[in-house]
């Protein structure tokens, strides 16, 4: 009996020749491919990298493994059937996907929003803002080889947040819950109640999750002076969110286009100093305290009334034709949605201005020069939802 | 900020000899844009990026839109005398739009907090004549997007750094959101097919089994 011949590896690296200015060889480079299957890639997503010893010389972002051209189905659906689909963005986040869909349309057809619903709005919105910044810290403290224990606490948390979305829209990520000039239902005074008391006792976890982080040596060891992001690129290369806050612009669309009743509210917006990765950890806690204050307001003033508006159409809409671009601060940067009408009941066009996809136009800018593992970090720092880079 | 027709006579009176249009757009909350002659678009993105009034320069959406060649039918309202009356009589005129494609940028100022200003780019025909100039080295943000319209509308830009299919894979063939892209016969196998399955189903069958 013979031994079969030994299989040769399927081939996911390869050596370059490294070479000085007169192109003599000096060395070697080692380019491989950092993903699709990777834990700390935050789903299906590749890096191309070239490294010289642990040094990061060049890194490709490669995605589209999770691409079903969103845009395209949107295309061939009635406006309000796109709805659901948009909660498969960015999964994390389906509140406010749904808003910045239901406000394009809304700005299109000139539908009114009852205040009872924008107030709901404004309270869905900060609530998944709460519960994906407190997992982005977990996930990224877990980036930097906290295993599990950070993740839990944070995943703890949210879970609390989405038992209070399961109970209003029947669905714990899936919410499907806005509706063209409103939202789908009321939410009941038992809900209000209980959101309070989450919302009351968030400050507390916060506490202890940050005596925990914040000053920890190892934290600050891998994430000060990692991944600057100088603020002229981060104006250009259109980064919008906690990483273009961290990059000292104060630019939030909450205040900026003070959408739904944003500026009846009383916040701050935290900017960052350096635009490193501490920084885009900071400015995340930071917003954290203030969609708190946002969410003490709303549920202090949430007037009573209808939450839909009763000349919106939900079967035979058809706007008149024209275009629109809204736009919504998410939890990730700025969503926008860009329509087209023909006025058939299907748009002519509907594109999707993911903020997560834009964002990491810069990986590679802010890797450079660092090593192979600070690029897991940056990574993290950057918060990717590859439901939305890949549409 | 200003409007959009101060806009384009102050670019008309910086870079002479550019041909620019403004588009209507018939919805009330929506915004007009103004659409560039495809080979000025660098200079007149560098001229709203840096002019002291406006600073556009945050690009904040980049997409394409396919628009095929189609009839288009406008009403107009016209006075005939019928029988000595004059009455008005609506007349539906038939025009005939050459088919292109269309890049649309959305502009913000993040330093000034104002927008958005919305250019449009055409190419000559959704054929051979696809290339645009692209605005990467302008704005930074339109490097992603623009691989995007490339990989999924076939529009070539010109002077783009790296300009590969970013979400289809490399060996893919055709443009998947042109208006006409047919999605290829990928049909699999099932052992009871039925409706549309079993239509697409008998199409891969033997020869002597179809007789």
């Amino acid at each position: 009996m013979s031994l079969p011949a030994a299989v040769e590896p399927p081939k996911s690296y390869a050596v370059r020749p490294k070479t000085d200015e007169s192109g003599t060889p000096i060395g070697e480079l080692l380019e491989i491919s950092m993903g699709p299957h990777h834990p700390s890639t935050h789903g299906v997503f590749r890096m191309d990298v070239v490294l010289d010893g642990e040094t990061v010389v060049k890194l490709k972002p490669v995605f589209g493994y999770l691409h079903r051209n969103h845009e395209k189905i949107g295309e061939n659906i009635s406006y309000l059937s796109s709805m659901p689909y948009t909660d498969r963005l960015d999964y994390f986040c389906s509140m406010t996907n749904n808003w910045a869909y239901a406000l394009t349309v809304e700005k299109l057809a000139g539908l009114a929003v009852p205040e009872r619903a924008e107030y709901i709005r404004i309270i869905m919105a900060e609530l998944t803002r709460l519960q994906n910044h407190t997992c982005l810290i977990g996930f990224f403290v877990q980036d930097m080889g906290a295993l599990g224990t950070p993740m839990m606490y944070a995943f703890r948390e949210r879970e609390k947040i989405l038992d209070l979305f399961e109970s209003v829209s029947g669905a714990r990520m899936m919410c499907n819950y806005l509706r063209f000039g409103g939202v789908r239902v009321d939410v009941s005074a038992a809900w209000l109640a209980e959101t309070k008391m989450l919302v009351d006792g968030y400050g507390r976890f916060l506490d202890e999750f940050e005596r925990f982080l914040t000053e920890n040596e190892i934290l600050l060891a891998r994430t000060q002076h990692v991944g600057i992001l100088p603020r002229s690129l981060a104006v250009s290369a259109g980064i919008t969110g906690p990483m273009l806050r961290a990059a000292g612009v104060n630019y939030d669309l909450r205040k900026v286009d003070k959408y739904g009743l944003y500026s009846r509210f009383n916040f701050k917006v935290p900017v960052g100093e350096h635009g490193d990765v501490y920084d885009r950890y900071m400015v995340r806690v930071l917003e954290m305290r203030e969609s708190l204050k946002m969410l003490q307001q709303a549920l202090a003033d949430i007037p009573a009334g209808p939450v839909v508006d009763p000349k919106a159409k939900l079967r035979g809409f058809r706007p008149k034709p024209g275009e629109v671009y809204g736009r919504v601060e998410g939890p990730k940067g700025e969503l926008g949605f860009y329509l087209i009408s023909d006025g058939s009941p299907n748009p002519y066009r509907y594109r999707v201005r993911p903020p997560s996809f834009i964002n990491l136009t810069i990986l590679e800018d802010m890797c450079l020069g660092h090593k192979i593992s600070d690029t897991v970090v940056i990574l993290g720092s950057v918060d990717i939802v590859l439901g939305e880079v890949d549409r | 900020m200003e409007t959009l027709e101060q806009i384009k006579a102050r670019i008309e009176k910086l870079l002479p000899l550019t041909r620019l249009d403004i588009l209507p757009n018939e919805c009330p909350a929506g915004e007009r844009s103004l659409l560039v002659e495809a080979g000025r678009g660098v200079e007149v993105g560098t001229l709203l990026r840096d002019d002291a009034q406006l600073r556009l320069d945050y690009c904040s959406n980049v997409t394409g839109v396919d628009w095929p060649e189609s009839v288009i039918k406008t009403k107009v309202k016209k006075k005939v005398l019928v029988e000595g009356v004059e009455k008005e009589v609506e007349e539906i005129i038939e025009t005939l739009r050459s088919g292109h494609l269309e890049v649309v940028y959305h502009l913000y100022s993040m330093e000034l907090k104002h927008g958005p200003v919305v250019l449009r780019l055409r190419t000559e025909n959704r054929a051979d004549l696809t290339h645009l100039p692209s605005l990467t080295p302008v704005w930074r943000s339109a490097e992603f997007q623009e691989r995007e319209v490339y990989d999924l509308y076939g529009v070539i830009f010109d002077g783009h750094p790296d300009l590969r299919r970013i979400l289809m894979w490399d060996g893919f063939v055709g443009y998947p959101m042109r208006k006409d892209y047919m999605a290829p016969d990928d049909f699999e196998y099932e052992p009871t097919p039925h409706d549309e399955v079993l239509e697409l189903a008998k199409k891969h069958y033997p020869p002597e089994v179809k007789a």
